[in-house]
């Protein structure tokens, strides 16, 4: 089959790739670039964990066609961090106790960055609904939707 | 339609590891030239933090600050044997065994900063800062990096320290059936409050209360962080998972995580938590274990609160909302018990 080029920046950085026809976008990330910070859970829509952003929107990278990012411009938890610095929200997921085994924690990340970025003081029940189509299984959400309020400055309570 | 509220109550009683082959877990703590400390182990972290619990343990009985201590538990194949990380038994087990070889190497480690003082061993103590002095005397004092230096490069010692854990083995008595399966026991006790709409089925759960007694807290947002999130595993078991939903056809099984169901964020509701400690005698500084146990007590408490609402007693796990609808019309409606 033949192969597309496919050109699109990759957290703040152009990259340049070729991808077989009906490449996700995950894929493309993990093997072709090498971010290996969107983790594959499903591979179907499901569980969150492959959430990226795309142009500043939530998508999930595992039902994204490659080849639709052409041009545009792709953030993964890979952006979050800046050189030793974490970004407040990874402070707050720490300080939070808000990860386990960590496998949801990227796909948490985005989907947090994502709210915040477009309202930076979200109610509980915003949080909530924000990282509704993330599954996590060791935590029971609470700590998370703490580390989120505790991000934007709201109360970290029950 | 109506949703009817019901409170449930359970309480448990948890062994703490299992007496397969005497359960034993191995662990060898070294010093570095450097004077950190390397804890092996074939024992692994599945988030529950057992990297936390071992490194404080290991610092606690060494006499060192917790940031000299690095646990490695990267390999089964070249690490010390262990079990697994199950049956909660990583902080009784696994840290008993990281106990007993921290104080071999302390010896060891006591040793060799005698050696440098000129003093007898039995007269120095930590200061838990990473250093050794004479007791009463601190001015006579030496830093674990330079009693590990020493060992390695001048002395010829290693400080290091060999530690297992094992139950001994309890066999059944043929006349009674009798036996001791575990050595030390984790309680709880839950009360949970749900709502059951009789038009529809479903169960909304609407808060948790719960006291857990696990022995010392050896870190107690990690024990905290467990419970919170088992809590909601125990819930998850009650009410949603199942991969057999028509057992024995397996044709409209969940195939995944879409159809496989389980609590997302809105579905879960406040939790308060009392943690009791009564300090066991064979644990690592008193502990036990929270482990399974935060799950346990959920199920029959969610139970018993279907029942206290509606009057119905489903004893097939997960209580779905079609077994409820089906419950509750045998009976010919929803009965609501007396509110406890």
């Amino acid at each position: 089959m033949a192969k597309t080029a496919l050109q699109f920046r990759h957290n703040g950085s152009d990259v340049a790739i070729f991808v077989d026809g009906g490449t996700n976008l995950l894929v493309a990330l993990r093997e072709l670039i090498g971010d290996m910070t969107p983790k594959f859970g499903c591979g179907q829509g499901g569980c969150g964990t492959c959430s990226v952003l795309i142009d500043g929107e939530l998508h999930l990278s595992c039902l994204t066609l490659a080849e639709t990012v052409a041009g545009r411009s792709v953030e993964t938890l890979d952006s979050l961090k800046q050189g030793p610095n974490l970004h407040p929200l990874q402070r707050a997921f720490a300080d939070n106790f808000a990860a386990q085994c960590g496998y949801c924690t990227p796909g948490m990340l985005m989907a947090a960055k994502a709210l915040l970025d477009r309202n930076p003081s979200p109610s509980r029940a915003e949080v909530v609904e924000a990282i509704s189509g993330n599954i996590c299984r060791c935590t029971g959400y609470e700590p998370i939707i703490n580390a989120i309020l505790a991000a934007s400055g709201g109360r970290a309570s029950a | 339609m109506t949703r009817h509220r019901g409170r449930g109550i359970a309480s448990i009683n948890y062994p703490i590891g299992m007496n397969l082959g005497g359960d034993p877990s191995q662990a060898l703590v070294h010093s570095n030239p450097s004077g950190k400390f390397t804890v092996a182990l074939s024992s692994i972290d599945l988030g529950q933090g057992m990297k936390s619990v071992t490194r404080q343990i290991c610092a606690e009985t060494l006499g060192v600050p917790v940031e000299d201590v690095y646990v490695d538990t990267a390999d089964s194949d070249t690490g010390p044997h262990c079990m697994g990380s199950f049956a909660s038994r990583g902080t009784h087990r696994v840290g008993n065994a990281v106990m007993a070889a921290a104080r071999e190497a302390r010896g060891v480690m006591m040793e060799a900063a005698a050696e440098e003082l000129e003093v007898n061993a039995a007269d120095l103590e930590t200061d838990g800062r990473g250093n050794i002095h004479v007791k009463g005397a601190p001015h006579r004092s030496i830093s674990t990096k330079e009693v590990a230096i020493a060992a390695q490069f001048k002395q010829g010692k290693t400080i290091s320290g060999r530690g297992i854990f094992l139950v001994p083995l309890s066999n059944v008595d043929p006349e009674t059936g009798e036996m001791s399966p575990a050595t030390c026991y984790a309680h709880a006790c839950l009360v949970a409050e749900v709502e059951v709409d009789d038009e529809t089925g479903e169960v909304t759960m609407i808060r948790m209360d719960s006291a857990y007694e696990l022995g010392r807290a050896l870190n107690p947002r990690l024990v905290e962080q467990q419970l919170v999130g088992g809590a909601w595993m125990g819930v998850s078991h009650a009410l949603y998972e199942t991969p057999e939903p028509y057992y024995p056809d397996p044709i409209h099984g969940p195939r995944d995580f879409v159809e496989y169901v389980m609590p997302g964020p809105g579905d879960i509701c406040p939790h308060d938590i009392a943690v009791l400690e009564r300090p066991a005698p064979d644990g690592p500084f008193g502990a036990k274990g929270p482990g399974e146990m935060c799950a346990n007590p959920v199920l029959p408490a969610v139970a018993n609160a279907i029942f206290n609402a509606v009057g119905v007693r489903i004893d097939d796990l997960p209580i779905t909302p079609e077994k409820v609808l089906r419950a509750i019309k045998a009976e010919g409606g929803a009965r609501p018990q007396a509110r406890r």
